[in-house]
């Protein structure tokens, strides 16, 4: 036994470090740094999912059916398999919709119906009161047996006075919830540091089960083998090791099947799992990891749940201790009480993480989709137009809370001893289930209509009361338990859990079959004979199709008049003064084009719903908005042709988009091209005034000595042979340079002749080094030829070749130095082909003029150097070689002299010549 | 989203569900210990931490 003051300290204590937990995630989420952006911490804050029923009634449970409390952890586990892909989208939904809550969502997919939003929250209420009871049972039982006398035989109920502690807890409780949950006057629907505060309750809960597991296991017993031994030495405890312990039927495979698909569905749809997994997700990526971080964690909270269990049967066989809170019990007989307190906080985690959630999630849709529809439709609240009702709903949701949580007392006191933990668990289970038609089918069917969620809520619920929830209390003495028994009025065939005469399943499979049934034939069946409103046809296509939607190009499906004006003093009604300013800030003093000054255009409205929405629900956003504009009723046709539009537009964005790439693109080369364009151009005008200066030069003396000759008649024959010489030389220069200046176009247009033949590379450097013998002899330089005399063949164009080494011979010697000038011609045979290199000593060439030497027009080296060249010679040669499939390049160490070469290449020259060159060409061969 | 990771999801819910239920359960029901543990217990956990590992290859492999 603990002390009472011990316990009741520790407990405060502990509620305290949460709320500084949420207070700590609150601030810092305001400061934008949050606390809770990993997916760590939400993967820990969706494990709310383990509650007290998790806590104590999974080792309640298989103390009594063995294996049989698992179907509830493989249902979620199963359903994390596919988040990916279902949760990710309802996320997705919640976002873009701003969503508050299970409730609004089914509402918003079926035309944003208040009248399925009220109808999902009075079956939330009534389904989720028995689970919250739970809790408080699970709090006030395990803080019972924490200060009772350590005698576990001793009746827990012989103690009046902790039936007021529940009232007192839960009133304790709800008090910190509106701490928690509703301390904001911004009434949006994220709480980061409730997020925080559950995360570090799941941990908590998890480490303190791992504890007493490990004590069991390891201090009670020596290992698993020891306690698994011992166990199946008995024969009824190795009988819960088999499936038949918990199947009193023949029906093994639907209890398992029923019990896997319950909670798969429960876990999707419990309120506190759509706040904590759709509506506090911070981050969609983080789903990636939660997704199999949270069945890990139901995998390890649930490891030693049948070793605990097991234990506690054989400690205290047949003394009558509660198996629900054998956690406690083993620890407290074996006189660990430090455990046992730690064990209890795990408890009450568990148990007040879930009352959190649950009650702030279940008080939001009250307000919403409740109290304030009801409040919009009476006179004095459309009246109060001016008033700030921000505050008027959080005080709604504080009474909700309040409401709640003393309702579930109401429960606890009246039916809470008659059933074990998990069999209440499960009766909400049941409850919530009935969601899934409506809510899984409307993200992937559009055909879905707001009557067939109706019809099929409306069976499947009343089934649900008829064939679960009334028994429920019919066992625990409350009304009479005839009709069970026998069925209503005597008529056997409508006895609540035998319907029709279906006998043999367990309560719970038997209602989830029939609720089931019902609820999906009225839904599929309603549906596909009402057709859809406008408004519910464009909510099924935003919501089936929410992936294809992303970015702007949503479709606005409303059409009408509204002044800014009126919107603005709707949205500061709900949102309060400072979001109503940063929302309508960037529409004011720009009007939206084709409407008048002050009128705003579908798109703001549709924001300012959106926004309204996640305040107070999206029909009562709907309704709201819809009181304030002059709105034309959207038919189906409407929808249809927005929806055209806006995949039209669509298309255009993105043929914009690609036109505009493509667009730069072109630019980009265009820009290139000119650049070129203007360094070519630049070239050209260099290139003319050398030509024109070149071309003066041979005029001008031919001009002086034709004067000269002109002036004097007398001149003597000598000297006249002399001058005509000259006109002659000077003649000839000139055609040369001219016939360069064509020959160079002819090649780069593709327009020159080639005469091809097989020719022997060394005969023509011999050819043009003896053409080139009396110049280099007239200006005292040597010419000497060396390397391979007897080269394969090459197929090219002999005359051009002569050409290129008479090029490189004649600008050798114009470098050459006046005494002791040098030329090596060399040539190199390979099996490749064939080097040709010419090597003088002259000055070198510096590397920068390297890279310009073969540019045309381009000269390098000492301007008295350059008279005689055209800057056209090089160009020209390697234009020539690489026609042949060659290359030609220099090499050259200033002050040492440079190496000109070429190569040309034996194999391909065939094939590249003969498709270069014109057919009439081409002879014969032999 | 990629279409083959969803495949492959989708599969894995599948193999899961098999696993899961009868009458592949049954394989796991008889009175026999493996390594001290029993069959039942030991092979439904076995099954669920290699769902687990195989969710997680999956899910981490993925980039971005």
């Amino acid at each position: 036994m603990i002390s009472t003051t011990l316990v009741v300290v520790t407990g405060l204590a502990y509620l305290l470090l949460l709320f500084a937990i949420a207070w700590y995630g609150d601030r810092r989420a305001a400061q934008g740094r949050s606390i809770i952006a990993s997916p760590w911490v939400y993967a820990l804050s969706i494990a709310v999912y383990a509650t007290a029923w998790t806590y104590f009634g999974s080792v309640g449970r298989a103390s009594v059916d063995g294996i049989w409390f698992l179907p509830i952890y493989l249902g979620p586990t199963l359903v994390m398999i596919v988040g990916w892909i279902v949760i990710r989208k309802m996320i997705r939904i919640t976002r873009t919709h701003r969503i508050t809550s299970i409730a609004d969502f089914i509402a918003s997919r079926y035309g944003k119906s208040s009248l399925i939003a009220g109808l999902v929250t009075v079956i939330v209420v009534i389904g989720i009161v028995p689970y919250i009871a739970l809790q408080l049972k699970a709090i006030s039982a395990s803080y019972l047996m924490l200060t009772a006398p350590a005698d576990p035989a001793a009746p827990l109920a012989a103690a009046r006075w902790w039936q007021d502690s529940a009232l007192y807890v839960a009133l304790a409780l709800a008090g910190f919830i509106i701490l928690f949950g509703t301390r904001h006057l911004d009434v949006t629907e994220r709480h980061e540091g409730m997020v925080a505060a559950i995360a570090f309750e799941s941990l908590i809960k998890l480490l303190a089960f791992l504890a007493v597991g490990l004590f069991v296991v390891y201090g009670l017993f020596n290992g698993l083998g020891d306690l698994f031994g011992q166990a199946m030495a008995n024969a009824e405890l190795a009988g819960l090791l088999r499936f038949e312990a918990g199947a009193h039927s023949d029906y093994l495979f639907s209890q398992w099947f029923g019990l896997v698909l319950l909670a798969g569905l429960a876990f999707l749809f419990l309120p506190r799992q759509f706040q904590v997994m759709v509506i506090e997700n911070v981050d969609e990526r983080h789903l990636k990891r939660a997704v199999w971080v949270f069945p890990l964690y139901l995998l390890l909270i649930n490891l030693f749940v049948l070793p605990i269990a097991l234990a506690g049967l054989m400690f205290f066989a047949n003394d009558g201790a509660d198996p629900d809170l054998f956690v406690l019990s083993l620890p407290l007989i074996s006189r660990h009480e430090a455990l046992a307190l730690f064990v209890w906080i795990g408890g009450l985690s568990a148990a007040t993480g879930m009352v959190i959630v649950e009650a702030i999630a279940v008080s939001t849709m009250i307000c919403n989709h409740l109290v304030v529809p009801v409040l919009l439709r009476t006179q004095r609240f459309s009246d109060r137009t001016a008033g700030d009702l921000t505050r008027l709903l959080l005080n709604i949701r504080r009474i909700g809370i309040i409401f709640l949580l003393l309702l579930s007392y109401l429960y606890f006191f009246l039916a809470g001893e008659a059933y074990a933990l998990v069999s209440i668990g499960l009766i909400s289970f049941a409850a919530v289930a009935q969601f899934a038609p409506a809510a899984l089918a409307g993200m992937y069917w559009k055909g879905g209509t707001a009557p067939g969620v109706l019809a099929g809520l409306g069976a499947g619920f009343g089934l649900w009361v008829y064939t679960l929830m009334l028994p429920s209390i019919a066992k625990s003495g409350w009304i009479s338990g005839a009709f069970v028994e026998y069925g209503p009025f005597g008529q056997a065939w409508l006895m609540p859990e035998q319907l029709f005469g279906l006998s043999g399943l367990d309560p719970l499979t038997h209602s989830l079959f029939w609720s089931l049934l019902a609820n999906i034939s009225a839904y599929v069946l309603v549906s596909l004979w009402s057709r859809p409103s406008a408004r519910e046809a464009s909510q099924a296509m935003l919501f089936v199709d929410v992936h294809q939607r992303a970015g702007g190009a949503q479709p606005v499906f409303w059409q009408g008049r509204a002044r800014i004006e009126d919107l603005q003093r709707l949205a500061s009604r709900f949102l309060g003064a400072a979001r109503t300013a940063a929302l309508f800030d960037h529409v004011n003093g720009q009007t939206a084009p084709g409407a008048r000054a002050g009128e705003a255009d579908a798109r703001l409205v549709q924001q300012v719903e959106t926004q309204l929405a996640g305040a107070i629900g999206s029909a009562s956003a709907r309704v709201m908005v819809a009181s304030v504009v002059n709105e034309e009723d959207l038919e189906l046709h409407d929808v249809m042709r927005i929806l055209d539009e806006a995949s039209q537009l669509r298309m255009y964005s993105r043929a914009l988009e690609e036109k505009s790439h493509s667009l730069q693109q072109a630019t980009e080369e265009l820009r290139a091209a000119n650049e070129q364009l203007k360094s070519l151009d630049r070239l050209k005008d260099d290139f003319m005034s050398s030509v024109t200066h070149e071309l003066r030069t041979p005029l001008t003396s031919i001009r002086a000595v034709a004067e000269m000759m002109h002036d004097d008649p007398d001149m003597p024959d000598e000297r006249r042979q002399e001058f005509l010489d000259i006109v002659v030389r000077e003649s000839e220069r000139l055609s040369r340079l001219v016939g360069q200046v064509l020959d160079l176009a002819r090649i780069e247009a593709g327009h020159a002749e080639w005469h091809n033949s097989d020719i022997d590379m060394a005969a023509i450097v011999d050819q043009a080094v003896a053409s080139m013998a009396e110049q280099y002899a007239d200006k005292n330089a040597r010419i000497e030829v060396s390397g391979e005399r007897n080269p394969g063949l090459i197929r090219a164009d002999a005359d051009r070749l002569i050409q290129v080494l008479l090029n490189l011979l004649s600008n050798a010697l114009r470098h050459l130095p006046d005494q002791g000038g040098k030329v090596r011609v060399d040539v190199g045979d390979s099996s490749d082909g064939v080097t040709v290199s010419v090597i003088d000593n002259g000055p070198g060439i510096s590397e920068p003029e390297q890279a310009e030497v073969f540019d045309k027009f381009r000269q390098v080296g000492d301007r008295q150097r350059r008279q005689g060249g055209t800057g056209l010679g090089l160009p020209i040669s390697r234009q020539i070689i690489e026609h042949f499939g060659g290359r030609m390049w220099v090499e050259s160490v200033p002050g040492k002299g440079a190496e000109f070469s070429f190569f040309l290449p034996r194999q391909s020259a065939p094939e590249i010549t003969r498709a270069a060159v014109d057919t009439r060409e081409e002879e014969p061969r032999p | 989203m990629k279409q083959a990771l969803v495949q492959k999801l989708l599969a894995l819910f599948c193999l899961g569900w098999l696993l899961l239920s009868f009458p592949l359960l049954k394989l796991w029901d008889h009175p026999v210990s493996l390594f001290g543990l029993p069959l039942l217990p030991a092979g439904l956990f076995a099954v669920w931490a290699l769902l687990i590992v195989v969710l997680a290859w999956l899910m981490e492999r993925e980039v971005g």
